[in-house]
């Protein structure tokens, strides 16, 4: 599956190289909008419906954000995707493969093959804030962090608790210090505004780490 | 060193049968109890295809299998845990019947023997409260699937003596388990953040974001987490996953906690997980977990 890359700036996706970057031809049938402004980038792009498919690089927001939406029926051979990275940790290798009611089969398989072509692990979800990690460890995270003000337990007590009896790698205190809670903050605090429910407001020392941020 | 030597079970479940295939792989005399035949018949197949197989990987020492089995004894009476030193009850979610099975363990034990719950959601103070002996009664949480992990939450209730907790503790570690020390709080620690974890995995399912196998891929992948969150539901059992949420919900009255519609409709098309080799996912077997 051939693809182009457009690059509009500085991508959490893909910050360093990777065999998805090297792998992009010119004149190919699929395009992909790399970086920070991909998706105003697609929004100015033109023939878009002559290619294979088009995919755009999210941050937090919705994939409908830059294709429109209408009556539920919205959908195209435009994707949207994000590698998970928490913070400032190297990005995993998942890719969330964003799709509308109305993508097209054809497109998103198009899309699923260019980055599993990559050695990348590729899951599709529908266009929801958060999509599905996010979504989901956002108020985990925020709950271990108010479990450790409150203190049900020391720090190192909950993260070896759910490590032993979960199998995890990384407990979640340990995990947001080592990859940023201010980034956990930024997160969470969009994922808040976008569904307004109480467990992805961020923690207070979320938001603390963010403060301290803005001060130094 | 413990001065435990004879461990009652008392619930011969997926739960009950894990602590107990732990008890008796460690040398304690271990004596399991239910009330049901075909619970302890089911129970003894299963630890002793799990011992025979731990043994052939190289994870017991020949002869270990046979030598747990010989330490492992199922009864229907419970009569027959008045030997017991320490006996752990390991039998479902509901206040009234933990406080009447340790009514009637409290005439047939003797004063010494320890008490201890496997709850997972319920507070110790409040089933020591109806046991007799809450100085001597304690939290003993094992974790799913008990055989395999190593993590005991133990938790003291208002009136465990910090004797009772010590010889619990012990206990604990002479068995080979890593216990760590909690509040006696809703769900304690594991709980607490895996219940609410596991409901919003499953909401994300009843709201249409993911397909079950994306959900479960993605978490692994992105986080190294070893099971997805809806395969470890199909393991626990919606059946179960939904009298933790009861019991969790109805303390805490946190709005996570609280059960999903989807968990009751699927309880309801007998799609429990992996004991009914159908659940988020579908199964072979039906085997019990590492057997």
């Amino acid at each position: 599956m051939s693809y182009e890359i457009i690059n509009t700036g500085e991508s959490r996706s893909f910050p360093k190289q990777h065999a998805f970057l090297e792998s992009s031809t010119n004149n190919a049938n699929g395009l992909v909008y790399l970086g920070a402004d991909a998706g105003k980038a697609f929004s100015a792009g033109l023939a878009h419906s002559q290619r294979s498919f088009i995919a755009i690089e999210l941050g937090t927001e919705c994939l409908g954000s830059h294709t429109g939406e209408s009556r539920g029926l919205e959908g195209s051979n435009v994707i949207g995707f994000a590698r998970f990275r928490l913070g400032d940790s190297a990005p995993s290798q998942l890719i969330e493969l964003v799709r509308q009611p109305g993508t097209s089969a054809p497109a998103l398989n198009a899309a699923k093959a260019a980055f599993e072509a990559a050695g990348l692990v590729v899951v599709v979800c529908n266009d929801f804030p958060g999509r599905i990690v996010d979504r989901l460890i956002r108020p985990y995270f925020n709950a271990a962090l108010r479990r450790l003000d409150e203190k049900l337990a020391s720090a190192d007590d909950l993260d070896k608790t759910l490590c032993l009896g979960l199998g995890y790698p990384e407990g979640p205190i340990s995990l947001l210090e080592r990859t940023g809670l201010a980034h956990h903050y930024r997160v969470s605090r969009d994922l808040h505004d976008a569904l307004g429910q109480e467990p992805y407001a961020p923690a207070r020392r979320a938001r603390v780490a963010a403060e301290r941020e803005q001060v130094s | 060193m413990t001065n435990i030597q004879t461990v009652g079970v008392a619930g011969a479940g997926t739960m009950g049968a894990g602590i107990a295939i732990v008890a008796a792989r460690a040398g304690f005399r271990t004596v399991i109890f239910d009330t049901r035949q075909e619970a302890l018949d089911k129970a003894k197949e299963q630890t002793s295809a799990f011992l025979k197989k731990s043994e052939e990987r190289g994870k017991l020492p020949q002869g270990g299998a046979a030598a747990a089995m010989k330490k492992w004894a199922g009864t229907t009476k419970l009569e027959d845990l008045a030997q017991c030193d320490l006996v752990i009850e390991a039998i479902f979610e509901d206040l009234t019947v933990k406080h009447q099975l340790f009514s009637k363990l409290n005439k047939v034990c003797p004063e010494k023997t320890i008490f201890a719950s496997n709850t997972s959601t319920i507070s110790i103070t409040e089933i020591a409260g109806g046991s007799g002996r809450a100085d001597r009664f304690v939290g003993m949480h094992f974790c799913l699937p008990a055989q395999l992990m190593k993590l005991i939450e133990m938790s003291p209730g208002m009136n465990t003596s910090s004797a009772t907790f010590a010889t619990a503790w012990k206990f604990a570690e002479a068995m080979g388990q890593k216990p760590v020390a909690t509040q006696d709080t809703p769900g304690f620690i594991l709980n607490y953040f895996l219940i609410p974890f596991n409901n919003d995995a499953i909401r994300l399912v009843e709201q249409g974001v993911a397909e079950p196998q994306d959900i479960d891929l993605a978490i692994k992948t992105a986080l190294g987490y070893p099971m997805g969150p809806l395969e470890l539901l199909d393991l626990v059992g919606m059946d179960t996953q939904k009298l933790l949420c009861e019991a969790m919900h109805g303390v805490t009255q946190e709005p996570r906690a609280a059960c999903p519609p989807l968990v009751r409709r699927m309880i309801a098309a007998n799609r429990l997980g992996k004991k009914t080799g159908v659940g988020f996912h579908t199964y072979g077997n039906t085997k019990m977990f590492g057997a």
